[in-house]
């Protein structure tokens, strides 16, 4: 019969193995759902996989989604790697999108270069801020970090729709429950002519090249690491675990923080309720996907980003339900935890024993 | 193995698409709808209207849909992919389209865009809505009668101008049959989401509702009067199916008309950018089947305010009608104006509670 064993050590070929393997049988596992419903699932793999990346737009809006998925992911990679769980990056990415909003919305209509900076810093701010509720909780009376950065996430989302029906609405919008939209010094830049690409992409991947330093080379990385991996042996050489639940948070905050004011002053252009998509959600399984390495969530995201155009693609040219691209996308979460028991435990054929 | 050969097979049927033969180029027709088309509400009933299209062209047209696209970030790129492959007309069907719409329009001046319940318009974007408040007026009414714990349950989605004037237009009708009527109304901040509409429904017959209306997309409120032998009305689409003994009657948006007119007139080379609020009349705002459950005289009460409301002799907002602070709205026999409609954001005298803000 089959066992599994586990494995004294991980190779290295594996690790990096897996994930490929989990899109791989997300995609054959996906095909039987498309053709279960009648759909030619060769063209809808290749429509989903394939087809976003021939075409120029589309391979300009990977990025627009990917960013903000990769800003996120990075920030919490560092905390999951620390067994500090940020599950409510959601709520942080709208308080940044409010705080950075708001002050660009307060200098409606003034122009100057320094205004973006300014929202930038707002934005980071929010995120930073909301993460440090679940922080101090959880440092001063050990409060669980995952239920309360979760329930943040809708206290955020009601508090986004207050303000933009109260203080923040359009003054000539009809009462309708949104802001105006960011004036010309309060909109991000766009790098490419026609598309929506923004300056956020180039911050992303600049945190992307940060957290490999700040894992590979610097002695926090270190920390970090260490505590998620052997806690006691931390606390021992002197890491404070209270610090490192801090900095986790309140990085993961701040970027969170930050993809949020990017969304909201870069591809949307205004404050509206519908501005959280659940990237907050979605950058957590960025996040696994790859690996909580700094290099492999930046293919992750562009993966995940790649899987929504593509499910939009597939929705138009196949008229594939909306809900089975929602199942596709989840089956990839699916087999990347399924896969990852290969990593840690090995397959093994044993001769039948006795009962 | 076997699953190889099925996907090489599949593989090969793909390469044998259809064509058109004859040379004509279908007019290609898009829609964005922000639910899922089996909502059986708001976006099934523009999908019935993609299908009237269908049907009265064949295959003069080919028409597509994205469904449940979020009204944030993606909306743009949704509205762009319909305009970048080849649609002559898009339909973005949801309020919050609005501002992606027309960011889409610039980048295609020949595509022309209609966009349901907004306020913006350009060259090539057309604007449309029902005077749904015209068939609140006539469900109001309905309510008011057959409430017997006087308190009448409203779930309501969003605090927008649309949403205030139909709870003012129900409240002003039921009110004016049933002095003694009360709402109650719950937000829930969402148009689709079956769980929470439940949820409030059931929180409204706690509170001792006995008819129920919503301004919300799913049939789960109508289940859940069906199931505890209350009342209940359709919403966007007629429900009769998820409540045969609780509908009292329905508003139905009736897309289709307005959709054929519109794809006939880009056919024709005559699309122009308009604004579009019609009502009863001429049919986009369609009343439901009365039950008979409703008193046989209250069915003609009702039938007649319909008719006079298509008619054009009578208006849904005729004063004398105060705001809820007690200020005087509409005086003696005047009636709103469309303007004071369209940015609706307070309760008329006699609506408890406060407006959300």
């Amino acid at each position: 019969m089959l066992i599994l064993e586990p494995r004294a050590t991980t190779p290295r070929w594996l690790t990096v193995l897996t994930p490929v393997m989990a899109v791989i049988a997300t995609m054959i596992a996906g095909g039987i759902l498309f053709a279960i419903l009648g759909k030619n699932p060769v063209e809808a793999i290749r429509i989903i996989f394939l087809d976003p990346l021939l075409d120029p737009y589309s391979r300009t809006e990977i990025l627009v989604k990917a960013a903000p998925l990769i800003l996120i992911a990075i920030g919490l990679s560092l905390g999951f790697r620390a067994g500090v769980w940020n599950i409510g990056a959601e709520g942080q990415f709208i308080l940044g999108a409010l705080a950075g909003g708001a002050t660009g919305l307060a200098f409606y209509p003034v122009e100057g270069i320094w205004l973006l900076p300014l929202m930038t810093v707002a934005g980071a701010l929010g995120g930073f801020l909301w993460a440090m509720i679940p922080a101090i909780l959880k440092i001063r009376f050990g409060a669980n970090e995952i239920l309360v950065s979760l329930m943040l996430v809708y206290v955020a989302i009601l508090l986004l729709s207050a303000l933009v029906s109260g203080p923040l609405r359009d003054p000539d919008g009809f009462n309708f429950p949104e802001s105006r939209q960011f004036h010309n010094a309060a909109s991000l830049p766009i790098l490419i002519e026609g598309s929506r690409v923004h300056a956020g992409v180039l911050v992303a991947l600049g945190a992307v090249i940060a957290a490999y330093v700040i894992l590979q080379r610097h002695m926090l990385g270190f920390r970090i690491k260490l505590t998620g991996q052997a806690p006691r042996a931390a606390r021992f050489a002197g890491v404070s675990q209270n610090v490192i639940i801090a900095i986790c948070l309140g990085i993961s905050g701040a970027l969170a923080g930050m993809a949020g004011l990017f969304e909201a002053s870069g591809p949307v252009g205004q404050l509206v309720p519908a501005l959280p998509a659940g990237y907050g959600f979605t950058a957590i399984i960025v996040a696994f996907l790859g690996r909580l390495h700094p290099v492999g969530i930046l293919l992750a995201g562009l993966v995940m980003a790649l899987t929504y155009i593509g499910g939009e693609t597939a929705q138009l040219m196949l008229r594939i339900p909306s809900a089975a691209i929602s199942v596709f996308q989840g089956m990839l979460l699916f087999f990347l935890l399924a896969v990852d028991v290969l990593t840690g435990f090995r397959l093994r054929w044993v001769g039948r024993t006795s009962a | 193995m076997r699953f190889l050969t099925t996907l090489l097979g599949a593989a090969a049927l793909a390469l044998g698409t259809t064509a058109f033969a004859d040379g004509h180029e279908p007019t290609k027709v898009g829609f964005i709808y922000v639910g899922p088309v089996g909502d059986f509400g708001w976006s099934y009933e523009h999908d019935q209207g993609r299908l009237a299209i269908e049907e009265a062209f064949g295959d003069k047209v080919e028409t597509t849909y994205l469904e449940s696209v979020p009204e944030g970030p993606d909306a743009e790129r949704a509205i762009r992919q319909l305009a970048a492959s080849g649609h002559d007309l898009i339909f973005t069907t949801s309020f919050g389209y609005m501002n992606p719409t027309l960011k889409v329009a610039e980048q295609f001046p020949d595509v022309k865009f209609e966009h349901a319940t907004g306020f913006k318009r350009a060259d090539n974007v057309s604007t449309y809505s029902g005077r749904f408040y015209e068939g609140r007026t006539v469900l109001g009414h309905i309510a008011g009668h057959m409430t017997e714990t006087n308190t009448i349950g409203y779930i309501a989605s969003f605090p927008i101008p649309e949403v205030v004037r139909g709870i003012n237009s129900a409240y002003l009708a039921a009110k004016e049959v049933n002095p003694d009527v009360e709402f109650k109304i719950v937000w829930v901040s969402t148009w689709f989401d079956p769980a929470k509409e439940a949820d409030a429904a059931n929180a409204l017959i706690e509170q001792g509702a006995d008819v129920i209306m919503q301004h919300t997309d799913s049939p789960a409120a109508m289940t859940i009067a069906e199931e505890k032998g209350i009342y209940a009305f359709g919403q966007a689409s007629d429900m009769k199916q998820f409540g045969p003994n609780a509908r009292l009657s329905s508003i139905i948006d009736n897309w289709g008309p307005y959709y054929i007119a519109r794809t006939q007139a880009v056919m024709d080379g005559t699309w122009e950018s308009m604004d579009t609020w019609d009502g009863i009349a001429p049919g986009m705002t369609e009343i439901g089947e009365f039950s008979d459950k409703i008193p046989a005289e209250v069915r003609a009460s009702a039938q007649a305010i319909a008719d006079a409301i298509a008619a054009g002799e009578m208006h849904s907002f005729t004063g004398p009608v105060n705001k809820q602070d007690g200020s005087v709205w509409l005086a003696e026999g005047e009636t709103a104006d469309d303007g004071t409609l369209l940015g609706m954001n307070f309760y008329v005298e006699g609506i408890e509670g406060e407006l959300p803000n």
